[in-house]
């Protein structure tokens, strides 16, 4: 392929790769369960669209594989799964009080991206510059930006979401240089996906049956000085 | 063909389970497929002590990703051994309250695919397969921690799930970066465990130690290491008694496995810090378990913490690096699995019995009942390493190891860790066996009187599994067979390049 057409696929992919770091962001903050997931489809399809373009750039079909798969576990199955377990009234909450509020929040997912650039520069360095891409730093950023809405969300389906996102920070990471994995090993993980989909959204039905809530995070009386649950049993 | 009849036989179970047939059903055909992969595996570590090959017709298409040497074949035995005596004690204690059949089902079906997805752990070769089976681990458990549905499991489950997974997010990314250094190296060998330890020479040093690391603290999550231990006691604690044998006992061990994999690969390597990173890790995990033991008022929370200790000595004992310590590590391995799961088994008897789970509502339990508080006082002395059982022993050798290596310094806090956590679950236990009010009132300390609950018999399946574990536990303290030797032997090999 002609080199004006190779510039032009990167810049398309770095396009791609953006705008699935601004999803990140948008998974951190967006109050809405609904429009989380809707983020988190938008992203899978960034994921994808990402893959083809690498596929097309380093003639891999290998990375069609991986981006059709993508495409119907992520944009397709999980959705429908979701609703399928989990109690439908998750989606129409809006999260109102989330551990730091929305600016707050948003600074320290900007200094995480920041550090995800640096946590990416060694390993761009140590790989053959065939495998050089934007999807590294990223993909590190959607990783820790995944972590980062675990630690900050209550309700079921963001937390949910941003697991699953972590797993798509690690993909994005894994079709710029490893991009040989076995297809039948992305398959496994993409089966493994849905099966994180379909236990946590049968707990959280169990969680809003027997407690009657869906914002899990709130749940804390595990603790090491159990004097709540001390006096409860004497109680009785 | 005996490995993959093993990862079958679960699976096999699991679809007989779903029947609707009476409720001893379920449990009847756990106890017997369990038994027979029991079997089966103590065949294949037999022949694999003996330093056969039972994978040597294996090497076709997707087969090729299947291996066993000792080190997978000492934790298959572990996984069949524990899985089979949590069965055992599940049919008796599952069915205390009488529990709606489906709900019963539910609980073995579950049980079943737990099994299963423990045991492909140490039996597929290729790291990013055994990362999907680690993720399966944590789902099939997860319905099991939180399986009786009160607020406490439904939270315990929660946290266990999105604390492992969030660690496995990050072992992918590990996993994924340890096949870019893999490709970087120029090796053409496939990327299983044993391809890794020979392309590791060529590897760039940044991939092959970031990868180290991703996959220390992601995986190290769910072994239950400080400080990615905070989800362990809860889940530990919350879930049925059975279910936290196989937690505590085996799963955390064969977790600590796929990172014990990585130490051959990363001594191939030219200088890398990884047996460092172990003892470090490894020796905070012992401490800060240690002194959290003194304070706990939940007695399955204790054995709880007790497993985060037992984790932290498995890893010190691996990053001193030398053969001893090595076969030391294994022989923890072995005793910490058979004597964890016993106290287990003897939390269980204990909750039947008093029906509560707080240390300081339980007084005098050798007078309510006398099997469970001997099992309890037995299972705490093993915990803790009281001569002559198993993990005495392994402990003792450890500690020999360190010493004849001048690691002066990790070796005697090692040792006062585990004096400390000696003190602290006795106290405990001592309390709860043969403490009287009368005492404590006069001392001063709080009174939390709770009429005893009436005398209640104990299931002959949970007595029955009771005796079945504590042979190993006694006998492993002054005897090591020696096909068990040479397997501990082989297994230890498996930590060196």
């Amino acid at each position: 392929m002609s080199d004006s057409s190779n510039q032009l696929l990167e810049n398309l992919n770095a396009l791609a790769v953006g705008l699935f770091l601004l999803t990140g962001f948008g998974i951190v903050a967006m109050r809405q369960a609904r429009g989380v997931l809707h983020l988190f489809i938008l992203q899978s399809l960034l994921l994808a669209a990402s893959a083809v373009l690498l596929g097309l750039r380093f003639t891999s079909e290998h990375l069609y594989g991986v981006a059709l798969v993508n495409v119907i576990s992520k944009s397709i199955i999980v959705p429908w799964l979701l609703r399928k377990t989990s109690p439908s009234e998750v989606y129409t909450r809006r999260e109102v009080d989330q551990v730091l509020n929305i600016p707050t929040a948003l600074l320290i997912a900007l200094a995480l991206a920041i550090l995800a650039y640096f946590l990416g520069l060694p390993i761009l360095n140590a790989v053959a510059p065939d495998f050089r891409s934007l999807n590294v730093p990223i993909g590190i950023a959607g990783l820790l930006l995944g972590a980062f809405t675990l630690t900050v969300r209550r309700e079921a389906v963001p937390l949910l979401i941003g697991l699953l996102a972590m797993e798509n920070g690690a993909f994005l990471c894994g079709i710029a240089i490893a991009r040989n994995l076995p297809l039948l090993v992305e398959l496994a993980i993409a089966t493994d996906g849905l099966i994180i989909v379909f236990i946590m959204g049968v707990l959280t039905r169990a969680v809003q049956k027997h407690i009657g809530t869906t914002a899990v995070g709130e749940l804390a009386t595990l603790k090491e000085t159990q004097t709540e649950l001390l006096e409860k049993e004497d109680a009785k | 063909m005996t490995v993959l009849t093993i990862l079958l036989l679960p699976l096999i179970a699991t679809a007989l389970v779903c029947l609707p047939f009476r409720k001893a059903w379920a449990a009847g055909v756990t106890v017997v497929f369990s038994l027979a992969t029991l079997i089966l595996s103590a065949r294949v570590a037999w022949l694999v002590s003996e330093g056969n090959s039972v994978t040597g017709n294996l090497s076709i298409g997707w087969l090729k990703w299947i291996a066993v040497d000792g080190l997978s074949a000492l934790i298959i035995l572990l996984i069949a051994f524990v899985a089979t005596t949590a069965a055992i004690f599940s049919a008796g204690y599952m069915a205390h309250g009488n529990p709606k059949p489906r709900k019963l089902r539910l609980y073995y079906i579950n049980y079943n695919l737990f099994v299963f997805s423990m045991l492909a752990i140490p039996v597929l070769a290729e790291p990013t397969l055994v990362w999907i089976v680690v993720e399966l681990t944590t789902l099939c458990s997860a319905l099991l921690v939180s399986f009786v549905n009160t607020r406490e499991a439904l939270e315990a489950a929660w946290k266990y799930v999105v604390l492992s997974l969030m660690g496995a997010g990050m072992a992918l990314f590990g996993f994924l970066v340890l096949f870019a250094a893999m490709q970087a190296s120029g090796s053409t060998g496939a990327y299983t465990w044993s391809g890794l330890i020979d392309a590791a020479p060529t590897m760039p040093p940044v991939l092959l130690q970031t990868a180290f690391l991703l996959i220390l603290i992601g995986l190290g999550t769910k072994v239950g290491l400080v400080p990615m231990h905070t989800w362990l006691p809860d889940a530990h604690s919350q879930a049925p008694s059975p279910v936290c044998a196989l937690l505590s006992g085996i799963e955390t061990t064969s977790i600590l496995y796929v990172i014990l994999r990585l130490f051959p690969v990363m001594q191939a390597a030219p200088n890398s810090h990884a047996e460092t990173w172990a003892v470090v890790l490894g020796l905070i995990s012992v401490g800060t378990a240690a002194f959290l033991l003194l304070q706990v008022r939940d007695y399955k929370r204790m054995f709880a913490f007790s497993t985060v200790e037992h984790m932290g000595i498995i890893l010190t004992a691996v990053g001193l690096g030398t053969a001893v310590a090595g076969y030391g590590a294994m022989q923890q391995i072995v005793s910490h699995c058979v004597t964890k799961s016993f106290c287990f088994f003897a939390a269980g008897a204990v909750l039947l019995t008093v029906e509560t789970r707080q240390i300081a509502s339980v007084r005098q339990l050798i007078r309510q009942s006398p099997i469970a508080s001997t099992a309890l006082v037995f299972g705490g002395l093993a915990i803790t390493g009281a001569p002559p059982l198993a993990v005495f022993l392994s402990e003792f050798s450890i500690l020999k190891a360190g010493l004849t290596q001048k690691e002066y310094l990790a070796t005697g806090l090692l040792a006062v860790f585990i004096v400390i956590a000696f003190f602290g679950i006795m106290l405990h236990i001592n309390r709860m066996v043969f403490g009287t009010r009368e005492n404590e009132a006069a001392a001063g300390l709080p009174n939390n009187h709770s009429e005893p609950a009436s005398k209640l018999q104990l299931p002959i399946s949970c007595r029955l599994a009771l005796l079945f574990a504590a042979v190993p536990v006694l006998v492993l303290g002054f005897y090591i067979p020696q096909p068990l030797h040479d397997l501990l032997t082989q297994a230890a090999s498996g930590l060196t390049k």
